[in-house]
This record gives C-alpha cells, structure tokens and sequence, in this order.
C-alpha cells in the first residue's frame, strides 16, 4: 500500500494542498446547503448549475489549457489572431417594403459603418409566392423585403457593388431561387459568380423542426441543398452555401443544449448527404457555417458557442474523415434573441441586447446581430436599429473585451459548462440516433414535441416565479407603457409589387419562359443538378412562385405533422 | 357542471411562428376546454371553415406577420357569412396597441400581445362564455 510517507515531497505537497481544497470545498457547499436559498430556477436548461467552480470541477478533464486559438480542436477560436486581426462582422438583418425602400436602408446602414449586408424577406417569399398570389394578401413587404423576380433583385442592389459587399439572405425553402435571382443580378452588374461573398441561409431541417418556412417534402428540399453545395463548390467558391441554424428552434423553445445537437445534428445530416452525393468532404464542409442564438443565460451562451466549435471539429475529423482544417472550423453568425425582449419597459431590451451581445462576442463570433428594443412591438425604426448597432461599436472600440482572445478560457466554470454542454449534445445525438435520425425524427414529429415541451416548461416557470422576467413579472409598472415610434408598413408595397409584376410579365418573352420551365421540371425529374436550370429561368424573368410551382409539380408539398 | 368551451386555434397566412400558438393551446387544454389546434399556414376560409364544423365557441388567431390587420376582419366576416358572429374571435401576435384597438372596434375580442400570462386570456374566455351562457345549464 502506498501512503504519503512514500511519496516524493513535492507530490505529497500537492496532494494536502488538494485534499485541502476538497475539504474548503465540501465546508463551502455545507455552508451554502444549511443557508436560505431563494427559491428560482438557476438555469435556463435542465442542468443545475453550482454554486461554486473550481480545479476539482475540472477533474477528469484538462478544460482548454493545452489548447490556443487557431488549432484543433478550436474551443478557444478559429482564428489564431482572434479579433486582433479582424473584427466581427456587423452585420443587421433587415428588409421590409418594397425592394426600392429596403434599397435606401441598405445604404443608410453601410454609411453608418454597418460591414455586411442581411437580407430580411416578406412571409410570401419565404414561402416562395408571388406578391401578387392570393396567399400572399395581407403579408406583402409586411415582415421583410418582397423579392418575386430577378427585376425585384437589381432594384434590391441598385447601386450597391455585389463584388464588394458580402451579402447575407435568410432564406430557406426557396432559397435555390433567390440565391439564382442573386447571382444573376450580379451579372447583370458585370460581377462574376466567383468574386461574390456571402451567405444563403438555406437550412431547410430546421424548418421542418422550428421555423416553418418550407416548400417541398424533405427529401427533394435536401437533394436542393446538395445540388447548391456542387454548384457552389464548382462555381460560386466563396459563398456559405448554408448556415445551419439554431436560432430558430432556440427561439420556438429549445434549451442551449437542445439548440446546440438538434442544430449540429442537422449539420452532420447535410455532410452526410454530401457524402452520399459522392462529394469529397473537404469541397464543400469549407463553405457551410452556422447560425447560434444568444440568450440571457450569460455564461451558458458562452459555453455554447464554445463547445459548438470542439464538436463539430471532433465529428468533421474523426467521423467524416474531412482532412482539410477548414472543415473542421465551424465559422458562425450570432444574434441576440428575439425571444427575451419584453413588449412592457422597452428600452430595457437595449439592456438586454448589450448583455447578449457581449456573450456572443466572448464566445468568438463571426458576424453578429444585434436586435432593435422595439421588436416585440413591430419591425424597428431607423432609430432603433441604430442604437442596436451603437451597442456593438460600443462593444468593439470602448470595453477592451476584443482585445484578448477566449477571454474566459480557463474560467472554471466556463470550461466545466463547455465540457457538459458537449457531454449533452452527445446524448442527445444518442437519442436522435435512437429516433433513426433526424429525417425521421421530423417526420414523428419527436423533434418538435421536445421543443414545444421546452416551450411549455419555460412558460410555466415564468407563470410560477421561478423564473424573474424584468417588467413582465417582476419590477412591473402600473403606468401606460413608454411611448416609441413604431414603424408602419402599409399596403402600398403590395399595390407597386402587383403592377411591377402585370407589367415584368407583359414586357418578357413568354415562350422562353415556359420553355426553361419546361427543362427545370425535365431536370427535376431526373437527378441532374437544377442550379443551371433555375439560373436559366432567372435570366428570363420567370417569377419566383413560377420556379417554385414548377418544382412542385414534380416534388409535391410538404405536409406537416399537426400537434400541440 | 356546464359544458367544457371548444376553442380553435389557428395560424393564419403564411407566418411559421407557432411558439405561442402551441403554449396557449395547451394551457387553455389544461384548463378544462376543449382544444383543436389548425396546424400552420392557414387560410381564413379554411380557420372559418374549421370553426364552423367543429361547432367551437371561441376563436384564437395568432398572428406575428404584422398581416394582422387583413387577417382578423376576414375570419369574423367569413364567420358572419356562415351566421356564426356569436363565435367569440380573440388572438395575440405581434400587434401594436393601435391596431388591437382598431380590431376591437371591428367586433374582434380582446387580443393578447406578450409576455402575457395564460391566465388571462384562460380568465379572458371563461368569464366571455358565463355571460353568454344561459344562467344553470
């Protein structure tokens, strides 16, 4: 038996010291166990969070300390220089009215040091309908910008050089369209495909699991996606042809951790069917990046984007075999969650933004949004998205905090939560795996019943006071709420949209229209790559609900599984 | 004991935020009322329809579009057509104040913007249906 007395003095040393720490450790716990404790719940996910971290935390597990910025597995960043070399990018989501006035907003936010453009469309885009289809009465311009042809695209980016901007558009179901109205505006500008930069969301999986914005059944939506990732690996070399996104099923109610493995999860589904596509790997795992939302619970969202990057690395070189390290580095956009601000005291939500933000900045983001206080009341003034983009100039030139590097590498706690929220993203794919995967998981509807649970318990803790939410139950004021102006869409970008489009349809060659539609259907049916199709039917104006109807005919319509 | 109120719920246009929707469903279910939820992307005259043959007492539109203007008076024609303005029609979205009052002018119920709790809208529709009801049936 070996006993201290046997061991070198040093080790012994350590060993009291350590046994020490246990001891000051179990006195502190006794200490906080016999207290009062105020009765709320200290996590926004299931885990329980202690009240205390420290080196014994981390037992087991060395956190990050062998790891810097730049290398595998990228915990601390994908960047060796980290925000020392470049900045995020501020980058604010936007779009309403017609493309004329989304145009002038455009140019007010690059003039006030705004360094990418996010392209925000109307429901009926999203959904691939026309301005002027009976569906899209009462949403035309409501909630983004109405985009129904290539016309409605160049007037989108008139006067703003698509070689020199990088372009982001959240768009999903009929994302191969608008992403084809896109490239082919850019060459009606003289700019080729290959010097264009930017991102299309097209991240149909979590449409199905949270977001809703969908045209086809699943699996021709995925072959979609596929073909963007061939046509853009070969042709369109610095585009993100995806953002795989976890905001949206965060903000219909998942936890961080569900947020993190639903979303990775959809991640690896796509690599997977690139693989079986037959596509190397490393051709196309470079140009997808990721999509986080950045809730209130500060250290976790830290922890998250963390934990987020050590993954995806981990499955992209041990399990896809991908060999070039920028497909192990997952590049991602934040933004605030639209889901904390509060209707009641409105400017507290700048607050709320400012919090939010600065986690997503510790946690190594790329591009980040930052919302507007008015957006539980309706889409945000210029006002207001003005001190929303402040509050990230603030961030980057006052506070000092992009002047470090993983500022909280290191932290016990930090690293801890890092190490169990991947520990729960693991299990989690342990039960998707159980569900058959995640097309099937969809398909059940397993993925939406555990947000929509997610959702329930949330609103439940709120209802109870086990969870505080600042002027909504908790520091309430009997007064008439803070007077803001609200921005007003009215009916008339609807009315322009209709004639634009009486007039596009009168004024182009019919009979070639109706002929590239014909070959998209043809290419649709067979396993050809439709990109070059759909960028045919751009070029000769055939509207997007045109593009969409003609895929339809040969996909059919998703049908969703209805439950509460 | 009265009977348990039928509620629809529904999701008109083309707005995939259900969040809400879903939350509400199930808390007016646990509350003892009878619950169909429409699913998403509905059009007025499939949530009118759908009132009308599942013979509910209570309509809840939930709308985040900012369509709520056009979609709110379109339900409560279409059930004024079919001679069904007894329907209560009420909801929650995204919806300024202004445009709640507006509604409310044009014969909708009380509408729910967020952060509001359950309750009221449970405590909303029971006290709607006791003074429609009859006294002791």
């Amino acid at each position: 038996m070996t006993t201290p007395m046997d061991l070198d003095p040093t080790v012994a040393a350590m060993q009291e010291e350590l046994d020490q720490l246990r001891n000051e450790v179990a006195a502190c716990r006794a200490r906080y166990d016999a207290g009062a404790v105020r009765d709320i719940s200290y996590a926004n996910s299931a885990d329980a969070v202690a009240p205390l971290y420290t080196a014994l935390d981390l037992e087991g597990s060395a956190g990050t300390a062998f790891e810097v910025p730049g290398r595998f597995p990228f915990t601390r960043g994908i960047h060796p220089t980290g925000y020392r070399g470049k900045l995020w990018t501020m980058r604010q989501f936007a779009g309403f009215g017609s493309a004329k006035e989304t145009n002038a907003r455009y140019k007010f936010l690059l003039g006030q040091g705004t360094t990418g453009l996010s392209v925000a469309f109307d429901f009926p885009t999203l959904m691939g309908y026309d301005s002027d289809h009976p569906r899209s009465e009462g949403e035309v311009g409501k909630c983004g910008v109405a985009i129904s042809s290539l016309a409605d695209m160049e007037q989108l980016f008139d006067g703003i050089p698509l070689d020199q901007v990088s372009t982001s558009m959240t768009i999903n179901g009929p994302a191969i369209i608008l992403w084809c109205f896109y490239i082919a505006a850019a060459e009606k500008q003289g700019v080729r495909p290959e010097q264009l930069r930017g991102t299309v969301q097209n991240d149909i999986l979590k449409e199905y699991m949270a977001q809703h914005a969908w045209c086809f059944p699943i699996e021709p939506a995925l072959r979609l996606i596929v073909d963007m990732f061939e046509y853009g690996a070969q042709h369109v070399p610095q585009w993100n042809t995806i953002s795989i996104s976890g905001y949206h099923i965060r903000e219909a109610g998942a936890t961080a951790a569900q947020e993190l493995a639903f979303t990775l999860a959809d991640g690896f589904t796509y690599v997977e069917r690139g693989i079986a596509r037959g596509l190397d790997v490393d051709t196309f795992a470079p140009r997808l990046s990721f999509f986080w939302d950045v809730h209130n619970d500060f250290f976790e969202e830290i922890a998250k984007l963390r934990a987020a990057r050590r993954i995806w690395a981990r499955h992209l070189k041990e399990r896809y075999g991908a060999k070039d390290p920028r497909s192990w580095m997952m590049r991602f956009h934040s933004q605030t969650a639209g889901v904390t601000l509060t209707a009641q005291q409105p400017m507290n939500n700048v607050v709320r933004v400012a919090y939010q933000a600065l986690a997503a900045v510790l946690g190594g983001t790329q591009s980040l949004h930052t919302n507007s206080m008015d957006e539980t009341l309706a889409l945000p003034t210029e006002q207001a998205v003005q001190v929303a983009l402040r509050t990230q100039q603030v961030l980057a030139f006052e506070t000092g905090v992009p002047n470090v590097i993983d500022p909280l590498g290191g932290s016990y706690y930090v690293e801890r939560l890092t190490d169990q929220l991947e520990a729960d993203a693991e299990a989690l794919f342990a039960q998707i795996a159980e569900q058959g995967g995640v097309v099937a998981g969809l398909e059940t509807g397993w993925f939406q019943r555990k947000i929509a649970e997610s959702a329930a318990r949330q609103q439940w803790e709120i209802e109870q006071q086990r969870r505080h939410i600042v002027g909504v139950n908790a520091f309430t004021t009997e007064e008439e709420g803070l007077e803001i102006p609200l921005l007003k869409i009215d009916e008339q970008a609807a009315r322009e949209q209709a004639a634009a489009l009486a007039r596009l349809r009168g004024a182009r060659d019919e009979a070639r229209c109706q002929a590239q539609l014909a070959r998209l259907r043809e290419a649709a049916r067979g396993t050809e790559n439709v990109v070059p199709f759909i960028l045919d039917c751009a070029r000769s104006y055939c509207t997007l609900y045109e593009i969409r109807a003609a895929l339809e005919d040969v996909f059919g319509a998703y049908r969703e599984p209805v439950f509460f | 004991m009265s009977r348990p109120i039928r509620v629809l719920v529904a999701k008109p246009g083309l707005d995939g935020h259900d969040r809400g929707a879903k939350v509400v469903a199930a808390a007016l279910r646990d509350a003892g009322m009878e619950v169909i939820y429409t699913g998403l992307h509905q059009t007025p005259e499939m949530i009118a329809t759908a009132a009308v043959q599942e013979d509910v007492d209570v309509v809840g539109l939930s709308v985040l579009s900012g369509a709520h203007m056009t979609l709110f008076p379109r339900v409560r024609a279409l059930l004024a057509e079919q001679g069904r303005d007894d329907i209560l029609i009420t909801g929650g979205g995204i919806i300024p104040a202004e445009d709640m009052a507006a509604l409310e002018a044009l014969g909708v119920g009380k509408l729910f913007g967020p952060g509001t709790p359950t309750t009221d809208l449970i405590d909303y529709i029971r006290s709607w249906f006791a003074a429609r009801e009859p006294q002791g049936t």
